[in-house]
């Protein structure tokens, strides 16, 4: 090779100069490359350090919504009606778990899961997404919790997680006022978003969707807590960092007494009816009940939809109607109204009579209206129609009145308008007049129509709540508190994170007023009232037998409706009639009758036979022997009870008599 | 100098006698460690990840003592067969090669699989070294062109697997050979000329669209910061976030919480700096640029052509590692597959870069019988 002579005579110095000059070249090359490289770092570490230090803390730092607890509710005694109820359920969280297959039947045999959720469950695995926790089994049983905690340790991956749910001890007792809560559905966040609200809401699950748990579901909900964990890439919580509590719903007290509650329940066992009891002093409603009710539990865990077609089905009688609410035909529950409407006006006084022959008929009109007495009731007065529930004088009144008359004074008692009350399930039922009437049907009003107005018949529907606040407005003399369920509020004062934990700050309910109706002589309130009164204390009334022997001193009114019409001379047989076209018993009463403390308005659909008196009174007269003392049930636990129901039950079937 | 041989020997320390070079040995040893405690934390704090990577510098550094005793100037020898063998080998690797991690880099042996490329990054600048060291220096153009066109075969071959990480060390460490040989600042600005002017050529008619778009991503990587900018967002908050002092060991929330990918590997500098901070940085690089001072030193005084251009290569070449990795991990440079040399976990390349270290310790030690 060529090269053998060149090393001969290569000069080694040279070379090593050279090399040494480009190695020293290199060298400061290194150098500056270094510089740069740091300089670079510098930068980051340095000069962007704030910037990189808020995204990696962004990168791992989130804040997770804590859900407050919602408010409880009470009865107006402190009985516990809506509970926050721990839920266990079972969960797992499959990456950390070696052998999911193998530990799932081992945790199931453990907790007794049946072999066929096994599977499902398996199946469902496969369709998760990454390190998120699945629910395995919700619903643990007290037994599975220790169970499976004890045992614990075997078990990495699978946890269990507590959560509240709400749960109604009364069941469907209380369901009709007290509503329910359910799962947050899609309207629900676009409304509560439009109210700017969805942030408060991030960690919540249920809202309320009916009766009081909807209309104040706000002030029951709470605000939102927050904690501050830290994340790994798959979102996974490592640890907390900071926690910010939630603040918990405010609880509720209610006017609503559970046991007069009961007793309503056990009075329209076997009817379709509502029963609604009012204190007029303040307008509190102490029990409204619509029979048949349903469980709101249901609802809470998602109600299945073969139970749901049940309770749809006809033969379950509408369970979901709040009876107590919708309109009935008042009947002749609201002839004291026409009364005082008369006196105001001056077409009667106590003194005026009229002769009653069994039946009445417009001047230079050949159809007769019946009364409800086939031979009459002779000569009739302000007292004695009440007493008697004369139809013959209240024709000749409301005929003297005109509609108009009628229907403004009504509209006063409340009639054909919502009372205001604090649910939302309210109908306003019908208060006709001419202009309703035009509106309704673009028909002219009959004479004829003003006459059954007088009895409480034809468009003319009330609610029992309407009922109950019209004779509430009664006793008061006019003075209008618009019916209400809510007695108190109360909530702990949270401050400075640290839960105080002194006494609750206990709000009480401002009662609404509205506007009261004046009358041109006070003195009239008296005379109804007075026609009330004999209507319940005089022998052969109509209402007398609702109340005899009772310890306290009531007053009431009976009332009948008819829902189909008869033809006239036609005789009404209750055992010739379709149920479903069979009379309404209505029943209003108060008592005590000087200074009255309740009012019950009580109303049962299509009864086999009999009217308000013998139907609709005695449920009236044993929710009123309960608020006075009579008590079938002495309750000493007031405490937080879960199978109160149970035992309220077995109180009233042992101790009960039949009325 | 033989009458003198007798008493240096008696002079020459155990280490001397080892053939171990013990300044540069401290360097090595100091990043090796480091490289434990680094590897421990981005691991994932797993005892398996750390042992295995502590085998593997254990092994490499068995694998330098074995190198150290071979005399340098007996590579000369084998250089031609062995390079010849190596293309082949990696012309092997392109046709029947194994594929992992999309591209084609290992050959299956039947009993063990083998990187060919890794041989490459040791028998390149022997070859070259060999080659230019034939003849006068500086080197005259047309051995430089011949030089090249050495280069240029084996750095294609690995591009097309394509491993553009180590097509660039291997590039890099021919190249350094010719530069360091004295190739003429004229044909040096020559080719950087031409280079540049070539590159828009190669961006619009060579380069495929995934590499385009590492360019694109390396310039603004905050176009597709959840896909193909997250690796460098990710890792310059990692760095960004250490600040002066680091977050300290372990608690690096941008790795430990699996935020950074790559963390063990190729990121693990990114690892350190978010844990360690700038002072971190500024020791890690001064124990580097002492390596490599040690390393040219080790050049400049060994005393053949051959023996100055392979230390003198190898020595760069080790820098080029540090270099393109803390670049890359820092938002300077393009995303290359080049793992921080001696701290990242990764058995192949720690193995090939001691061997490296083995051959500057043979130049150092043997020098004096050799000659």
């Amino acid at each position: 090779m060529a090269p053998k002579k060149r090393v001969a005579i290569r000069n080694h110095s040279a070379e090593a100069n050279l090399f040494a000059r480009r190695t020293f070249i290199t060298f400061i090359t290194v150098l500056i490359l270094s510089l740069v490289l740091f300089s670079n770092i510098y930068n980051l570490e340095v000069n962007s350090y704030q910037k990189y230090q808020t995204r990696s803390n962004s990168n791992r730092i989130k804040l997770l919504p804590v859900a407050p607890n919602r408010g409880l509710i009470y009865d107006r005694n402190g009985v516990l009606l809506a509970d926050n109820t721990p839920v266990y359920s079972l969960e797992v969280i499959p990456e950390q778990v070696d052998d999911i297959k193998k530990r799932l039947s081992e945790v199931s045999e453990l907790l007794d899961i049946s072999q066929e959720k096994q599977n499902k469950l398996l199946k469902e695995l496969k369709s998760k997404r990454r390190f998120k926790p699945i629910e395995l089994y919700s619903r643990l049983s007290e037994q599975q919790v220790s169970l499976f905690s004890v045992n614990q340790h075997k078990f990495p991956g699978f946890f269990i997680d507590a959560r509240l749910k709400r749960y109604y001890p009364f069941a469907d007792l209380t369901t009709h006022s007290l509503g329910y809560v359910a799962r947050i559905n899609r309207k629900d966040s676009l409304e509560l978003e439009k109210q700017g609200l969805a942030e408060n809401y991030a960690a919540t699950r249920n809202i309320g969707k009916l009766g009081l748990e909807k209309y104040y579901q706000d002030i029951l909900h709470g605000t939102i807590g927050h904690q501050e964990v830290e994340i790994n890439n798959q979102g996974r919580v490592i640890r907390t960092l900071d926690f910010t509590p939630p603040i918990p719903g405010k609880d509720l007290t209610l006017t609503l007494d559970i046991e007069l509650q009961m007793i309503a329940k056990r009075a329209l066992s076997g009817k379709r009816g509502a029963v609604v009891a009012i204190d007029p002093r303040d307008g509190g409603v102490l029990a409204m009940y619509s029979n048949p009710s349903f469980d709101g539990n249901l609802f809470v865990h998602g109600i299945s939809s073969k139970k749901y077609k049940k309770l749809l089905a006809p033969a379950s009688n509408k369970p979901l109607l709040n009876r107590a609410v919708q309109g009935y035909p008042p009947a002749s529950t609201i002839k004291p109204l026409l009364a005082l409407t008369g006196l105001e006006a001056e077409l009667i006084t106590p003194e005026t009579e009229i002769y009653d022959p069994g039946f009445y008929q417009l001047p230079g009109i050949e159809t007769k209206r019946r009364d409800w007495k086939k031979w009459g009731h002779g000569k009739v007065n302000l007292t004695k129609s009440l007493e008697q529930s004369c139809n013959v004088y209240y024709y000749d009144l409301a005929y003297k009145l005109g509609i108009t008359r009628i229907s403004k004074m009504m509209e006063k008692f409340g009639f054909g308008d919502y009372t205001g009350i604090d649910i939302h399930e309210e109908s306003r039922a019908i208060m006709p007049s001419i202009e309703w009437k035009r509106a309704r049907y673009n028909k002219a009003w009959y004479t004829g129509e003003t006459l059954s107005v007088g009895i409480g018949q034809s468009y003319w529907s009330v609610t029992p709540l309407q009922l109950s606040q019209a004779v509430s407005i009664l006793v008061n003399k006019g003075r209008i508190k618009v019916p209400h369920f809510l007695k108190a509020t109360s909530e702990v004062v949270i401050n400075d994170k640290k839960i105080n934990t002194q006494q609750p700050i206990i709000t009480e309910y401002v009662v609404d007023e509205k506007r009261p109706i004046t009358l041109s002589n006070d003195r009239y309130w008296d005379m109804v009232l007075d026609g009330l009164h004999n209507t319940v204390q005089k022998f052969g009334a109509t209402g007398y037998a609702a109340f005899k022997g009772s310890k306290y001193d009531a007053a009431g009114k009976t009332g009948s409706a008819q829902t189909a019409n008869i033809a006239q001379d036609e005789e009404y047989d209750a055992k010739k009639v379709q149920e479903n076209k069979r009379d309404n018993a209505m029943f209003i009463a108060f008592a005590p009758y000087e200074n009255p403390e309740i009012v019950v308005a009580v109303a049962i659909e299509n009864v086999a036979k009999g009217g308000g008196g013998t139907n609709a009174g005695p449920v009236a007269r044993q929710i009123m022997d309960q608020y006075f003392g009579d008590r079938e049930i002495i309750s000493t636990d007031k405490t937080k009870h879960p199978h109160h129901e149970e035992i309220y039950h077995q109180n009233i079937t042992n101790t009960a008599g039949e009325p | 100098m033989r009458n003198t041989g007798h008493d240096q020997q008696k002079q020459r320390t155990l280490w001397q006698r080892l053939h171990i070079d013990l300044p540069l040995l401290s360097g090595i040893l100091a990043l090796l460690i480091l490289g434990l405690f680094v590897v421990y934390s981005a691991g994932g704090q797993e005892n398996a990840v750390l042992i295995r990577h502590a085998k593997r510098a254990g092994f490499a550094l068995v694998v330098m003592f074995l190198v150290a005793q071979i005399p340098p100037l007996s590579y000369r020898k084998w250089a031609v067969p062995v390079f010849i063998l190596g293309l082949m080998l990696l012309a092997a690797v392109l046709l029947f090669g194994h594929v992992g991690k999309g591209a084609q880099r290992w050959l299956d042996l039947g009993f063990t699989k083998f990187q060919p490329s890794e041989i490459m990054k040791l028998v390149v600048p022997i070859m070259i070294a060999w080659y230019v060291s034939q003849y006068d220096l500086p080197t005259k153009i047309s051995k430089i062109i011949i030089a090249f066109i050495l280069v240029l075969m084996p750095t294609l071959l690995i591009a097309k697997q394509p491993d553009l990480g180590t097509s660039l060390l291997i590039a890099s460490s021919g190249i350094f050979v010719i530069f360091l040989a004295g190739a003429s600042w004229k044909l040096i600005g020559t080719c950087v000329g031409l280079a540049s002017a070539f590159a828009p050529v190669l961006w619009m008619f060579l380069m495929k669209p995934y590499q385009k778009q590492r360019v694109l991503t390396f310039l603004n990587p905050e176009q597709d910061p959840l896909g193909s900018g997250y690796h460098i967002i990710q890792s310059k908050i990692a760095i960004g976030s250490g600040g002066i002092h680091g977050k300290g060991w372990l608690q690096g929330t941008q790795s430990q919480l699996e935020f950074l990918p790559e963390r063990h590997t190729d990121f693990i500098f990114a690892v350190f700096s978010e844990e360690f901070g700038l002072i971190g940085v500024g020791l890690l690089l001064t124990v580097y640029l002492a390596i490599v001072m040690r390393g040219l030193w080790i050049a400049v005084n060994a005393q053949h052509a051959f023996t100055k251009l392979l230390a003198g290569s190898l020595t760069l070449t080790f820098f080029v590692y540090v270099f393109v990795n803390i670049g890359m991990v820092s938002g300077l440079l393009p995303v290359v597959g080049v793992p921080l040399p001696l701290v990242s976990y990764g058995g192949t390349s720690m193995v090939t870069l001691m061997a490296g270290f083995g051959i500057l310790m043979a130049i150092s030690t043997h020098r004096r019988f050799h000659v």
